[in-house]
């Protein structure tokens, strides 16, 4: 094994800088102050859980977990995510709590990196969790907070992309019969995005060419209202039906909520293989290479934990926000007051007066700054009470 | 106004390949001698930038934003396993990978070794056909690892098989057929969406006939 060297830190862990931790504080509580608006109730769960429960359920590959063992020999694991834990509070500590239920987090969550740089294992999650609620209305609700949060935040540019996994299954159902094997490869093309292989795929079934002209179609359902027509005319079957009406219902509240011009339509998009069941979602911002957040409809993960609940959500991803606000303004507004041994007194007093007024303020004994004049240059304002620096001389 | 659409394509006969489906498409990317030897070229009058990169670099660019479009060997794109869409078969550039190995040379049944640039793709093979292998990951002239006895057999991609027959070789089974691939980057899908679709419409006809 390589000996570490003492300023190494295990891969995808990374510092969080004063600079940075000033951007994040700032976007963090513009995000929680827009869903506190909204009436959420913000909670919070342990780091860790066991990997029988919380771990099993939650949507992050086993390999992509962090586990480790308790005393007893459990197997624990750093949680991966914080929809699960709150599934499991909600199923328990919560369960008697009145419906629907408004629930938000803002914490880390970690998940392994085990390829390469430029992916960070542990990362920040601010999100919501609606439960209880399974209507268009909830959706609506759990978009709509999406969208003003990002905009609160300062966040202009940015892309809401919503498909529907019920659709998807009832189109191949529709299509392909009983034939589940197809359809799980079929679904596994699309969710790989693999648009080739999924083309090439329909070219070797036995179909008729009807049937694999629509199949191709479906590639092609993306963009704005327009899918709505396109994908009936595809399916009939009353699955797809109710939810092309759905997504319908959803575009006419969410320009309700005048949020309309965020939103994009693309039933090819699948998040996960099974862990959404109807609407799902995922936001996309300039400059950013990855995912700004995600979420959406899921109905099985609290019947895993005994409530029978339909539940919707979403995830910001806060240091990729940040990333993306790109805001260099470094937030630091501190002052300073340099003393010596006589005006010692004196400085105390004149910082408490500041800090009253709501200033930070650095109180420093000149005897110990190697070099006044810089470090006068990370202050906004500057007051030398020295004898050498005469009283108030900035 | 809008900023480039980027390309990240690999150099020599693939891009000359590519420029001229793109040239069938509306899009003018070919490249003067003289300028050849640069690593970003830029086209304003189409809105195109292109990044010069190593065939199995492109995915990286693409997967991490830094191109929004990029062309790929099907190769490079089965071994990184790497979250892009994969949306075109550009049918250019066709090979295969292939195991090869000394002529009437059986598996060593104890373990046997194979040496390839291509260790993800050569171990999801040989496990599909329930052997478990060795791999012996080499970066060039794979040809050699049988010959001097270093290995049983080779994963390596081959297009006429004359490499193959030279050093006294012969091919045992074909993996896959490959060809160039066009690949575009999640977040550029969705916020270039209009310009990407029809840079894909005009290439897919270009190619032949795919929709």
């Amino acid at each position: 094994m390589v000996k570490r060297l003492m300023f190494e830190k295990p891969l995808g862990m990374r510092d969080t800088l004063p600079f940075f931790y000033n951007q994040k504080s700032k976007a963090r509580e513009q995000l929680k102050t827009s869903i506190l608006s909204f009436g959420y109730l913000f909670m919070d769960t342990p780091f860790l859980e066991y990997h029988e429960t919380v771990g099993k359920v939650s949507a992050t590959k086993e390999q992509r977990l962090f586990k480790l063992l308790d005393q007893q020999g459990h197997t624990l694991v750093l949680r991966p995510d914080m929809t699960a834990p709150i599934a499991r509070v909600a199923a328990s500590q919560l369960k008697d709590a009145e419906y629907p239920l408004r629930l938000a987090y803002d914490g880390p969550v970690f998940r392994a990196q085990q390829t390469e740089g430029g992916r960070p294992a542990q990362f920040e999650q601010v999100g919501t969790e609606l439960i209880g609620d399974h209507s268009s209305y909830g959706d609506a609700e759990v978009i709509a907070l999406l969208v003003e949060s990002l905009k609160q935040s300062g966040l202009e540019d940015f892309v809401i992309t919503i498909g529907h996994i019920g659709y998807v299954k009832a189109f191949f159902n529709e299509l392909l019969g009983e034939d589940e094997e197809t359809t799980e490869q079929l679904l596994e093309y699309l969710y790989r995005k693999n648009y080739v292989g999924y083309r090439e795929h329909i070219k070797l079934l036995t179909l008729n060419e009807e049937k694999k002209r629509a199949l191709l179609e479906l590639l092609n359902l993306r963009g704005g209202e327009n899918v709505f027509a396109d994908s009936k005319s595809l399916a009939r079957n009353q699955v797809c039906m109710q939810a092309v009406n759905e997504l319908k219902q959803l575009y006419k509240l969410l320009s309700n909520y005048g949020v309309e011009k965020y939103i994009r339509f693309d039933l090819n998009l699948i998040s996960h293989m099974n862990y959404y069941t109807g609407i799902l979602f995922e936001g996309y911002a300039p400059n950013l290479g990855a995912l700004l957040c995600n979420g959406g409809r899921y109905d099985k993960l609290l019947p895993s934990f005994q409530l029978n609940a339909s539940a919707t959500g979403f995830a910001i991803h806060l240091e990729r926000l940040v990333e993306s606000l790109n805001d260099r303004t470094n937030g630091d507004n501190r002052m300073g007051i340099i003393v010596d041994e006589d005006t010692h007194g004196q400085g105390i007093k004149r910082a408490k007066e500041l800090r009253e007024q709501g200033y930070p303020v650095l109180l420093q004994h000149i005897d110990q700054v190697p070099d006044l004049n810089e470090f006068k240059k990370q202050l906004k304002e500057f007051e030398d009470l020295t004898s050498k620096g005469g009283n108030r001389n900035e | 106004m809008n900023k480039p659409l980027t390309i990240a394509m690999p150099k020599g006969r693939i891009y000359e390949e590519a420029a001229e489906l793109m040239r069938e498409a509306g899009y003018h990317l070919e490249v003067d001698a003289e300028e050849s030897r640069k690593l970003i070229l830029e086209f304003p009058e189409q809105n195109i930038q292109v990044m010069m990169a190593k065939p199995m670099d492109v995915v990286t660019y693409v997967e991490y934003g830094a191109a929004d479009i990029g062309i790929a060997g099907k190769d490079v794109l089965l071994e990184q396993d790497r979250d892009v869409y994969e949306v075109l078969d550009l049918k250019i550039s066709p090979c295969y990978v292939a195991v090869a190995g000394l002529p009437n040379q059986p598996l060593s049944r104890v373990a046997p070794k194979i040496a390839t640039k291509y260790p993800k793709i050569a171990s999801d093979y040989f496990r599909e056909q329930g052997e478990q292998i060795e791999i012996i990951p080499l970066n060039g002239s794979i040809e050699l690892a049988p010959i001097i006895g270093l290995t049983d057999r080779i994963v390596d991609i081959v297009s006429t098989g004359r490499t193959l027959k030279e050093n006294g070789l012969v091919e045992y089974e074909k993996i896959t057929d490959i060809t160039s691939r066009l690949i575009v980057n999640p977040v550029s899908y969705r916020l270039k969406g209009r310009e990407i679709d029809e840079m894909v419409t005009g290439l897919s006809k270009a190619v032949g006939g795919e929709d």
